[in-house]
């Protein structure tokens, strides 16, 4: 092997493997089925903060450091969200699955990947509007029990709101969005009725299991982080999550490809990515 | 190893990629992936109007596409656009970067992580410096770096920002970058 810079470059494709087993065999978190080059991204930035030399330095420094640890938890987790973000999904799902939400007697909800909960107030808010809230019982749920906090309190920042409200009205809100807060020393807080049929609760896609039978999933923007093999088992955790013909809803960039179970559901709308799980 | 031409544009970028895309040929050996700046807005009618005047197939990226010779493949909007080590297409939703999603600098880096020395990045007319970063990666790694003149460039600040920060291999006009692709491309 060449002794230039190549050489060098190598090592972190050794090391972060190792660094990713380190981090699950001591913290039991596994990140080890990411997508490599969102995970290398994250930590080069972690590295570049610390000022680590290599990851292999850093590496020592988290087996070692729980409260560093916890700084990279909040690297590798996925906590961009916004407001009725996707506004044309919101509409879909209006047209497309309320009705038959509507149809039964009582709706369990699981919301995977909530992060820091807006597009949990957002459904709240919805099924509020279609008259299903009181009916429905939702799970949201993240591996990080930091975003859930601020989940569970419902407090946000004003300096997006005009983008939410903006949102809200594509969407196919029908009333105005302050309907639903109160704005207090510089934040919104939203209505407490909206989250109590809301559970937020400490839930790992990648090491957790089933842990109701639910009637509609809503996971969007989670599974672009995971390798295929990853996809693969997230889809199949959710597949028997789900009821028969229950909804499935991914990201806008997703899909049941090189699942195993893509044949398994048919589209409600493939552009918006609602599916609905097919009989047998 | 895989290969890849990767090109980072944006103010100008339309008009600058409807002169490169269509001279390329049906045979070009090596997948090319592109970040163009256009907001939220959506690139499909632009996508389709390359396709019809390109050899090559022009579309917008999906999640997990293996990249392939004979394909240009577009960010989708909102998303930025990497490439893994199993020259598979990943997406992320993370906050921007130089206030864009799909950012250059995160292309360009993903496939210089990924493909090591097999990229070509260019860097076309644009009004920020979003790239410039990216590009330098790629040289680090041993790729090629190309960069539009930024003195005839439509807008000048992001070919400036890379040549600022890069030693480039090649300075071109617009109309020079599409012989000069296909001309390294043969010594893939």
């Amino acid at each position: 092997m060449e002794q230039n810079k190549s050489s060098n470059i190598d090592n972190i494709d050794i090391e972060i493997p190792l660094f990713l087993e380190a981090v699950y065999q001591k913290y039991s978190y596994d990140f080890r089925d990411y997508s490599k080059a969102h995970v290398k991204r994250r930590l080069m930035h972690r590295m570049s903060v610390g000022h680590f030399s290599s990851v292999s330095q850093m590496q020592e420094k988290v087996l070692r450091d729980k409260d560093f640890f916890i700084d990279l938890l909040e690297d590798l987790s996925i906590n961009v969200t916004e407001m009725f973000r996707d506004p044309d999904f919101y509409k879909s799902f209006r047209e497309n699955v309320v009705p038959t939400l509507k149809t039964y007697p009582f709706i369990k909800i699981w919301h995977a990947g909530c992060s820091t909960g807006e597009e949990v107030y957002s459904l709240a808010i919805l099924l509020q509007e279609e008259g299903l809230l009181d009916r429905c019982q939702v799970y949201a749920t993240d591996f990080n029990r930091k975003v859930l906090e601020i989940a569970k309190h419902g407090i946000y920042q004003t300096q997006e709101l005009e983008k939410f409200q903006r949102n809200y009205t594509k969407s196919g809100g029908k009333g105005q969005l302050s309907d639903y807060y109160t704005l207090k020393y510089g934040s919104i807080k939203f209505d407490q009725s909206l989250s109590k049929r809301v559970v937020f609760a400490d839930h790992n896609l990648v090491t957790d299991h089933v842990f109701a039978e639910v009637n509609l999933i809503l996971c969007r923007n989670v599974l672009i982080y995971f390798n295929r093999e990853l996809q693969n088992k997230v889809i199949n955790l959710f597949h028997e999550s789900l009821v028969h013909s229950g909804h499935l809803c991914l990201g806008s960039k997703e899909s049941l490809r090189f699942t195993q179970h893509e044949h398994s559901f048919s589209d409600i709308d493939a552009k918006q990515k609602i599916f609905k799980k097919r009989i047998g | 190893m895989s290969k890849a031409l990767v090109i980072g544009t944006s103010f100008g970028g339309l008009e600058a990629l409807k002169t490169i895309i269509p001279s390329l040929p049906e045979d070009f050996n090596i997948p090319v992936l592109v970040v163009l700046h256009i907001g939220d807005h959506n690139n499909d009618s632009f996508i389709n109007y390359l396709n019809s005047i390109s050899k090559l197939k022009v579309k917008e990226a999906e999640e997990k596409d293996e990249i392939l010779a004979g394909y240009v493949y577009f960010a989708p909007p909102n998303y930025h656009m990497l490439i893994d080590d199993d020259a598979s297409i990943s997406f992320s939703a993370d906050p921007k970067v130089h206030h864009s999603r799909p950012s250059i600098d995160v292309l360009f880096e993903s496939a210089a992580w990924s493909l090591k020395d097999g990229i070509i990045g260019l860097i076309l007319t644009g009004l920020n410096q979003d790239g410039a970063h990216g590009l330098k990666t790629i040289k680090n790694y041993g790729g090629t770096a190309i960069v539009e003149n930024p003195e005839n460039a439509v807008a000048s600040i992001m070919p400036k920002a890379a040549l600022a920060e890069t030693e480039v291999d090649f300075v071109l006009e617009l109309d020079e970058i599409g012989a000069k692709i296909i001309e390294l491309s043969k010594q893939f």
